[in-house]
């Protein structure tokens, strides 16, 4: 490949988090460096979305740190996330089901959108050329993600492949600089998964974007990531090159289960 | 074969962003709009105009605010009545207290009383929604109620507590015919048809249905819940609240609280439901049905009883309309939640393609 991975951009500093008695996550530390894919990786409960939704702020961690861009965040929030430049795609897709694909790209765009209401409201100058710049962006990930055909179609009558074809759209029409994939191929069937691998790949190329990703299909897994972190109860029990972590002892016990 | 977009390419942006991008939709509207404007006010007589045209329009227009909240934001309220009497005791006291202040000022006015009245009620849903919700914002109801009819100032002092204007002016336009009144709610109503578009195909619509649908989705790519949930507030007030004003004002001229009851509420809510839940074609269609089917069943059912021999009084026609709006809810709530704004695609589609469906 011919990206070349550069400085931490996203460090994470003994983050723990508990939902009352339950320990989500314990004392966990890993970074991700700029245009690399970074895999976490881990069995069922182990609290990857957790990790995630702390990222992004979703949920808000007892203790921790997250540094992003040298910027010292104790406690991130879903909005501030979003304007620093890191949008993400959901487990269980979480479209907005009464609207169409375009519209659905659409809020991607809200961020960047300058004009008030009064002036949405009348279709006044900057507000209607707004739109269409925004439109012919989101068009442009129409045409890289290949869903030309969908795009007046409501989300929700589309089948689970494209539905999660459109929720990557949704998340690059942001043009972040980080990209969160919890479970990306989740469900789908050997093609779809290709095709997904394929627009992952591109998106980490073409546009430089940083990729966290969470996913349970290890060959993919090993294939298309730099660096994998594999988590168990919370805890982090393996870091490296995916070849170091298959290789890792802790990690295939857990995996495997160890013989007592 | 009449209703074909065939050869209506659209190459660029705006021509396919446009409100109505079927030619034959185009046509139509403009069509409607002149009749509307011209053929009406000479064709129809005034209890017409009187009893079924201005209330449609004014009703038309709240419902439109009702669906901007509970449609459009998925924020359930039981309050648009009370923002209905905001508006119009607020445009009541800014036009008597307030000397020479223009008449649509003071509409104006009035509605954006009612949106900064709806904002406060709104944030509850900060924090609660669906059923919870829908209790918070009854608290409104009942509040202003109790306001409009325990607090002489805002009646002016009236004895009686109910308040009267006359004399209405627009611009040199003396409002007095129904057929006058007519227009203005007609031309009132096309204008802010056209923002409630407006707002629903930009990036405050979106916001308002990203909220809606998926709201922790929403968060994540940037949207603020405290603003989207709180313009749509004030937004569907401004609506609901100048409807008021033309309800006051313009239906009634000489009105008390409770023209704007908790009735009148369940009335908005009904229309929206029934009409089509985020769809501003939908307003239309539940203000028209609620409207009409009434006065539908005045004429129809007596009749229909005298087939079988049967008397049916005046009490049995009213008791039959709560029936039937109570069957008919029950009806889209299970069989189509999108109303009859939903149907009317369905047949649009159909129409489409045919008569070669396949």
């Amino acid at each position: 490949m011919s990206r070349q991975i550069g400085e931490v951009i996203l460090d994470l500093k003994n983050v723990s988090l508990s939902f009352g008695g339950v320990k989500a996550l314990t004392d966990i530390s890993f970074d991700v460096r700029e245009h690399e894919i970074r895999a976490i990786i881990g069995p069922n409960g182990a609290g990857k979305s957790s990790m995630l939704n702390v990222i992004n702020g979703v949920y808000r961690p007892q203790q921790g740190d997250i540094i992003l861009r040298g910027r010292r965040f104790s406690r991130m929030n879903p909005y501030e996330a979003a304007k620093a430049g890191i949008s993400r795609t959901f487990q269980n897709i979480a479209l907005f089901k009464g609207m169409n694909v375009i519209d659905n790209l659409m809020t991607g765009r809200n961020l960047k959108i300058r004009s008030n209401l009064i002036q949405q409201a009348f279709w006044w100058g900057p507000a209607r050329r707004e739109e269409l710049a925004h439109r012919a962006k989101v068009e442009e990930v129409i045409d890289f993600l290949e869903i030309q055909h969908i795009r007046k179609t409501p989300v929700g009558r589309l089948p689970y492949g494209l539905q999660k074809r459109v929720d990557l759209g949704r998340a690059l029409a942001m043009e972040p600089s980080i990209l969160l994939l919890d479970e990306p191929m989740a469900g789908m069937n050997v093609e779809e998964k290709q095709d997904m691998c394929r627009f992952i790949l591109d998106v980490n190329d073409q546009f430089g974007t940083t990729i966290v990703l969470i996913e349970h299909d290890m060959a993919v897994v090993m294939d298309i990531s730099d660096r994998v972190v594999v988590l168990d109860y919370g805890k982090k029990i393996g870091d490296g090159a995916p070849d170091e972590v298959r290789a890792n002892p802790e990690v295939i016990t857990a995996y495997l289960g160890a013989s007592h | 074969m009449l209703y074909r977009e065939n050869g209506q390419f659209k190459t660029s942006y705006a021509a396919d962003q446009q409100i109505f991008p079927i030619a034959q939709d185009r046509w139509a509207i403009v069509g409607l709009l002149l009749f509307a404007f011209v053929g009406i006010p000479l064709l129809v007589d005034e209890y017409l105009l009187r009893a079924i045209l201005i209330p449609f329009l004014i009703l038309s227009l709240a419902a439109l605010g009702v669906n901007i909240l509970v449609g459009f934001c998925g924020q359930i309220t039981l309050g648009a009545g009370a923002f209905m009497a905001v508006g119009a005791y607020a445009a009541y006291n800014f036009h008597i207290r307030i000397e020479g202040l223009p008449l649509l000022l003071s509409f104006l006015l009035g509605g954006l009383t009612a949106a900064a009245v709806g904002i406060f009620f709104g944030i509850p849903s900060l924090r609660v929604r669906g059923l919870y919700l829908a209790v918070a914002t009854l608290a409104a109801q009942f509040f202003t109620d109790w306001v409009f009819l325990r607090v002489p100032w805002f009646t002016d002092n009236a004895s009686s507590g109910s308040v009267s204007v006359s004399n209405l002016q627009v611009l040199g336009w003396q409002i007095a015919t129904p057929v006058d009144k007519y227009l203005f709610c007609l031309g009132w109503l096309v204008v802010f048809a056209l923002l409630a578009k407006n707002m629903t195909r930009s990036a405050i619509g979106r916001q308002w249905m990203a909220i809606r649908d998926m709201d922790v989705a929403a968060e994540v790519i940037g949207i603020r819940p405290l603003f989207a949930k709180l313009s749509a507030f004030a937004v569907s007030s401004f609506f609901v609240g100048t409807a008021g004003t033309l309800w006051g004002f313009i239906h009634l001229s000489s009105w008390e609280p409770a023209a704007f009851s908790v009735d009148r509420s369940f009335q908005l809510l009904f229309m929206v439901i029934i009409g089509g839940l985020g769809s501003i074609m939908g307003s239309f269609f539940g203000a028209a049905f609620i409207v009409i089917l009434p006065i539908a069943l005045n004429q129809f059912l007596p009749a229909f009883g005298g087939l079988f021999g049967v008397t049916i009084s005046t009490a049995g026609v009213s008791h039959a309309e709560l029936i039937v709006f109570g069957a008919l809810i029950i009806f889209f709530l299970i069989k189509e939640p999108h109303g009859i704004a939903r149907l009317w695609s369905t047949a649009k589609e159909k129409l489409r393609l045919w008569p070669f469906p396949h």
